[in-house]
Order: structure tokens, then sequence, then C-alpha cells
């Protein structure tokens, strides 16, 4: 499936960009620019909605590092809902110790700051 | 600001390509497109082969030089994609992660003829791997047979090799304050017992940092992860029906490359994520304080003799990269087939960048060289003087405080312990230390004198370098395990296929009266205290101590001593032991953190025997049953070290005292008398059962006899004077 993402910007200045498809390294692009325009509204935390992402390749996860490096310090990025695959893909390369790793059930206690 | 130089100039069967530049060596993301650079001194052709991840056949070849088209008008041009002997391009548009690619050679000679000597080994009916590969595939998934009609095997991949350290940087942990771990990293987590999400992987590792932090040990070295061939010379055993593989990896395929079979992530063919995984396990090793160490083999490589595979540099420039004969022969100082030729200007290179490479992009601390003699050798052979390669790591920039360690012997009769070329920066795998330790373990005659060289670290062999250039050792990969050299007289390797005829004879080991297991208490008793005695001797000896992976909880191969091809319970580490052997555990670990917490064992400089600071005592002092008499001639040692290294000013060390009776009848030691005020208490006493064989440093009890002390037979006693 093709890869897609979206920015929401929620009232209490959450920066929401939901993922879907495969994240390989054609793709990894445009999630960069989608995180460079949540960085431009100055959002005081970034969630990574990734229910619906199929497959990340090694592309897809240097843009987790760029979120958090393009955010700042004091913005956390919450990764939500990925998929068991890619959980411990994340893990296992040591990428989550950037991110925060929510699962599916917990996904509204990121919605509120 | 555009660069002026990153735009394609021709064009070859639809794919855009440029001049490419020469350095780096290898395959490497540049913008727009991929630069590959390659050497080949005698090569009169090449071509770049590109091949989608896993196919057969593949999409383009490229030729270095031909008939091209110019991108800026269309017309026909012809392309040298050429500086001096290196074949370089950078070709566009390519998608790098699902990319693979080889390079196809010709040159002179009579073409490679398998099983013929030549010289040159060009074969224009194959693809061969870069040497500068940073990533190899082939092998993704350790053990999975291979599809042995693929003819080219083994083939590069494209890694990006950005990474966020979080401010990580190489520990640079003074080298005598270092306590080494030898391991395997698939033997370390992949038995059942491990518990692991992903056995056998660099990623298992993170999970037992906790126990190697417990341990004390600061520093780990991995046994070979340059991508290796598990499938050279496998071979069923007859008896068993079990597949035998090469489990150590000591044949390397590419010295650029992690072994991605080693990688929880390897089977999901992402190169990039393989180097990812081993850069995280490095980071967080790091931040746990434990150095990591490389075993690197550059001593051969994985295609063997003229009746060996052709994977890479047989076929790129054969010439170059081995010792040969004037006929074309292989010269075989390894043992394996081939050696490597790596005094050669070209070959030292790649060693060299190789190194260069693993210390500065993954954040390597130090290497151990296997078979480190051949490095010292000529392209005849012949041992140089004032080798090139040698000198040329010892004064790297990069690799300047990188711990550079010898394996200093080869398999053709080169034994260089103490006589390396060591050029002030290289230490030694102390085989001496080894030899003479057993062999006082064992309750031999005669060998006092060299004990006391061996806990001196060996002055007679490294006197201008000092203690470091000595690791101690007792037992490491090659030979038995610590619970097997006190459980067998002789090796058994029949599981090995080779009818026991491989693997050392010389094993200085004894079995305590039983050959193998035993159900006599008795025995296993004395096993115990065994181990406990050399883990004890080898904790508090100058030099740098190395401790065998699972020694510290008994772990046994059955009395193999040559488990090179085994990949099962023969090797992995059970962590079973760690309950069952609990006691064997924390004596380890209260030695370690003994040998931390008292810095007279951890000398710069050789003890000389004198007093040089009017403290009454000489910084180390030798003795027997009487104090300051030592018999040399039976198997009953002891030393006691007065602190002199301490600057003034600071806190002298505590008195240590090690009584070494490795007779088989207790005996009592006088103790030295200590300064006023001073007092002895007990660290360590072998041959009383736990816990009163060892205590947390620092909680010594005071002995109620202050003039002699009763050392029970084959026992180690270490006492403290505070």
């Amino acid at each position: 499936m093709a890869f897609d993402s979206s920015l929401e910007m929620t009232s209490n200045g959450i920066a929401k960009i939901v993922l879907s498809g495969e994240l390989d390294a054609a793709a990894a692009p445009r999630f960069k620019e989608t995180v460079e325009r949540a960085a431009e509204q100055h959002a005081k935390r970034l969630v990574l909605r990734m229910e619906g992402l199929e497959f990340m390749a090694s592309a897809g996860l240097r843009v987790l590092i760029f979120a958090k490096q393009k955010m700042g310090r004091d913005v956390d990025v919450y990764v939500v809902g990925a998929r068991e695959p890619i959980v411990d893909t994340i893990r296992m390369t040591g990428f989550h110790h950037s991110v925060v790793l929510v699962d599916e059930q917990n996904a509204d206690t990121v919605d509120t700051l | 600001m555009q660069r002026i130089d990153v735009h394609p100039t021709h064009i070859y069967e639809g794919f855009k390509i440029r001049p490419g530049r020469p350095f780096p060596f290898g395959a490497h993301l540049v913008p727009g497109g991929i630069n590959f650079s390659i050497f080949s001194r005698h090569a009169n052709y090449c071509s770049l082969v590109l091949f989608e991840k896993g196919a057969r056949q593949p999409f383009v070849e490229i030729p270095f030089r031909g008939a091209f088209q110019r991108v800026d008008n269309g017309e026909p041009a012809w392309g040298e994609f050429r500086i001096g002997n290196v074949f370089t391009m950078t070709v566009f548009g390519l998608d790098h992660e699902n990319l693979e690619y080889g390079y196809r050679m010709d040159g002179p000679g009579q073409g490679a003829q398998h099983g013929r000597p030549a010289i040159h080994r060009f074969d224009r009916t194959k693809v061969v791997l870069d040497p500068y590969a940073r990533a190899i595939s082939g092998r993704d998934l350790w053990g999975q047979p291979p599809d042995w009609t693929e003819p080219f095997q083994h083939r590069g991949r494209i890694v990006h090799d950005d990474f966020d350290w979080e401010g990580d940087r190489p520990l640079e942990i003074p080298l005598e304050d270092l306590v080494i771990y030898e391991m395997h990293v698939r033997g370390f987590t992949r038995h059942p017992s491990s518990d692991s999400k992903h056995p056998g992987t660099f990623a298992a590792i993170r999970a037992k940092i906790p126990y190697l932090k417990e341990l004390g040990i600061n520093c780990v070295e991995l046994m070979p992860i340059f991508e290796f061939d598990e499938f050279e010379n496998s071979r069923q055993n007859c008896e068993t029906g079990e597949m035998l593989l090469n489990y150590w990896g000591y044949s390397s395929v590419g010295f650029f490359a992690p072994k991605a079979g080693y990688a929880s992530t390897g089977r999901l063919h992402d190169a990039t994520m393989v180097a990812d995984e081993l850069k995280t396990t490095v980071r967080e090793l790091h931040r746990n304080g434990i150095e990591v160490m490389l075993d690197v083999v550059f001593n051969h490589t994985a295609e063997g003799n003229e009746h060996g595979p052709c994977i890479s540099y047989k076929g790129t420039d054969n010439a170059t990269y081995y010792m040969l004969t004037p006929e074309g022969f292989y010269l075989n100082f390894s043992g394996t087939g081939n050696t490597l030729n790596c005094n050669n200007p070209i070959v030292r290179d790649l060693v060299l960048n190789s190194l260069r490479y693993w210390a500065s992009e993954y954040h390597i601390d130090g290497f151990r060289f296997d078979l480190a003699a051949i490095l010292g050798r000529d392209a005849s052979g012949y041992p140089l003087a004032n080798p090139p390669l040698l000198e040329t790591l010892a004064y790297d920039p990069i690799l300047g405080k990188c711990k550079l360690i010898a394996e200093a012997w080869d398999a053709g009769g080169l034994y260089q312990v103490g006589s390396f070329p060591a050029y002030g920066r290289w230490a030694e795998w102390n085989g001496r230390y080894r030899d003479t330790m057993r062999r006082f373990l064992k309750g031999d005659h005669e060998v006092t004198g060299a004990v006391a060289s061996s806990v001196l670290a060996s002055p007679d062999l490294y006197s201008s370098r000092g203690p470091t250039a000595s690791i101690n050792f007792i037992t490491c990969h090659d030979g038995f395990t610590l619970a097997d050299l006190v459980s067998y007289d002789w090796k058994h390797n029949e599981a090995n296929g080779e009818h026991n005829n491989d693997g050392a004879n010389d094993n200085n080991s004894w079995n305590c009266g039983v050959e193998g297991h035993s159900d006599d208490p008795a025995v296993n008793v004395l096993r115990r205290q065994q181990i406990k005695n050399a883990i004890a001797m080898l904790l508090v000896s100058q030099g740098v101590p190395m401790i065998l992976m699972g020694d510290e909880i008994g772990r046994t191969q059955g009395g193999n001593n040559n488990t090179y091809c085994h990949d099962n319970e023969l090797n992995w580490l059970d962590w079973n032991l760690l309950e069952s052997n609990a006691d064997l555990f924390r004596f380890t670990k209260n030695c370690i953190r003994f040998r931390h917490r008292h810095s007279v064992l951890r000398g710069r400089e050789h003890l000389r025997g004198r007093d040089y600071i009017g403290s009454g005592y000489p910084d180390i002092s030798w003795h027997g049953v009487w104090a300051w008499r030592a018999d040399w001639s039976g198997n009953v040692l002891a030393f006691l070290l007065c602190d002199q290294q301490s600057p003034a000013g600071s806190t002298r060390d505590d008195f240590v005292y090690v009584a070494m009776n490795m007779h088989w009848e207790s005996l009592p030691f006088e103790l030295p008398g200590l300064p006023e005020g001073k007092h002895w208490h007990l660290f360590v006493n072998t041959s009383v059962p736990p816990p009163g064989d060892i205590c947390e440093p620092g909680q010594e009890a005071l002995l109620e006899g202050q003039r002699t002390f009763l050392v029970g037979g084959r026992s180690v006693a270490i006492i403290v004077g505070r």
C-alpha cells in the first residue's frame, strides 16, 4: 500500500501525524516533510499514530530520530499503536530511546497534555 | 550551496552515471546516488554488477570503460571511469534499500582454474564481492541453508552510516584496570535457558548487561563478528547425523561488515538495521561502563587455497591480497589454506581502514588480533624485523587510544610471545602465563619460579613495556573450559568428526582423580576448589586478566577442547548454571571486586622486589611456609604486596598476602609481620566450603591467629593487612 502521512494540529497544541502504508526509503522524505510542518507549528507534543503502518525500513526509523531532534528537547515524541513487528524493530535497532512507545489501548492518554 | 560535481554526465542502458570519487573505497551514498570505488592493480577489465535484493540475474552491468552516451547532448562518448588502479563511478537513481552489488573483473593469466595454482585468478564468468563492502548479504539468517546453485553467494549491500550515539565515546578505561570477558555473541544467549526474545544476537546481549555488571567485568571481547560463512566446511557428523558448522567464525568473508546472522534484524534483510543494532549494543555496554573489544581475523580469509571458493579477494586481485609461491600456490601460515599478505601496502591499508572504521563508526575500544605473528611476515612469509603494518597500527591517530592485543603466534611455527614487535603499544596473550599457572594448579614441582614471573606479569618478557603488556588467562575459547580443565586429563573431541585428532594435546589439565563426570563428592569438592584456585590466582596477578565466558558458573564442554564446529549446547551458555553454581559466581564476582578495590594489584609498572619508598617492605616479596623464605623447588608459594605506586599524599593500598598451596596436604604458613597498628584479615580461603570461602571485599574478618595460617591442601588463601 502506498505511504501516506497526514498532519492534524489539535486545539491544545499537540501535533498528530497519522501514518499508513509502507514507509520505505522513497517515502521517508514525505514523512520528514510532515514532521517539519509540525515543527513549524511549534507543537508542544508530537504524536505519531502508526496503527495503519504496514512496514518501516531503516530510512523511516531515522525520521523518528529526526523528529525528536527537530521538535526540541522539551517536546516528547509518542509512537502510538504500532504493530508488534514494527515495535520489535524499533527496539532491536535501539531507536526506542528517542521516542515514547504507547500501545493502542492507551492511545487516549497522549491526547491530553 | 549546491555542489557543481554531483550531476550525471553519462548514460548507460538508461542508467545515469558520472566519474566517481576514489575515496573512500566501497559503496557510499552521495547526493542523488551511490559512489562505487574498488581497487585492483592487475585487472584490465571491470564492470559494476547490480542486482535487486535476492535476484538471480543482475538488472544491469555497467562497465568502467566503454561506450556511453553523454547526458547533456545525447552524443556517444568513450568513458573511462578509473583513476590509477581504482575503478570508480557514481550511479544515480538507484533504490539503495533494495540493492545488492558486486563486480566482474578480468586480467592477466590463464584465468582461474579451480584446484590449480595461479598468480592471478581473474574469472570473467564470476561476480565477486567488494572487499570494502560494509554490509554483506547471503547469510542473513544464521544457519539457514543457502541456495547452493547461486553462483554469487555473498553480496555487497548499502548502509546508512548515520547513527545517534547520544554523546557516546570509547571509554578509554586504563588497560591496567580491565577485566576482560571473552564472549561468543551467539553462544552467550542462544540457549533456551537464556530466555531471550532474540536468542544469539547483538540485541540479546543488552538484556544481560545487568548480569555482566553484577559479575563486575568491564570489557567484553567479542569473538569474530566480521561477516563469515557458517556453512564453510560444513559437514555432517556421520555418527550423530548432526550438522557441523563453522561456529566460532575465524574465517573472514569481509572486514567491514558485521555478521548479519548475529543480528535479530538480519531476517529483515535491511543492512542498516544490522549496523544500528550492533551500534546500539555498543552504546548500551558503554553506558554501563563496559568496553567492547573485537577479536579480529586478518591473517587469512574464507577463500581457502586453490581448492577453496572464490568470493572476493581472489577475483579482484589475488596477487596483491595473498602470500603466494612463485608458482601461485598459497602459503599457509594460518593452517586454514591461505595467508593474507598483510605487509603489502594495499593490504596494509585494508587492515588499517577496517580497524579505523570499527573504531570510529562503531566506537570499538580495542582489538585482539588472531594469529598476529602473521601480521609481521612479508610477502614470502619471512618474519620482518620492523613490520610496516604493525608499526602503522601502533602509530595510527584514530587507533591511538585503542587497546591492541596480539595472539603472538601463528600456525607456521612463529612464536613471538615476548618478542612481538610492540612499538610500545601492543599487548600480548601471555601463553606462558596460561601454561605456567595450569601446571602449578595441577601440582607440578619446580614451577614456582615461573609462577613468580607470571604473578609479576612476566617482566622477563615485557620489562620494557610494563605489566599491561601481559594479558593473563588460564582458559580461552581454544582449549578446555575451566570446569573441564579440572575434570579431564585428555581431550574428547570425537563429536568434531576428526577422530579426536584435532585440538591441543598439551592441555596441562588434571581431572582430580576421575576422567569426566563423577558422583564422588570428594572429587567434586576438589574440582570446585581447583576452579576457585584458578580464578583467585588469575585475579590477583599483575597484568590484565581475561575470563572465558561461562567459567564464572562452571560451563562445561564435556571435555571437548576444540568446539569450533558446534552450534549446540556444547557451546551455548546454560543460564541454569547460575543457580546450580551460584557459589562460583559469587566467588568470581567478589574476586573481581577485590581487584577493582586494590590498586596494588593493577600496577602500571612492573614490581621490582625492592623497597623504594622506605616503607620497610619491598613492593613484592616472596614467601613459603616460612615468611621471607620461598622454596623455589616445590609447589608452594606465597607473596606479599606492599603498595608503593600510589602517589605520595594519597592513601596507600592495604597489604595483600596470597598463599598458594598446590601440595596435597595442609600446611601452616608463617605470616609476615605487619607494621604497628595493622592486622591480618581473611578475604579468601578456597579450602573452606561456601559461604566461608570468600567474603565481600571490605568485610574481611580479623584473623584470630596473626602469626600463622593453616592453608588447606590444593588451596589458595588471600589475606589483607590493614
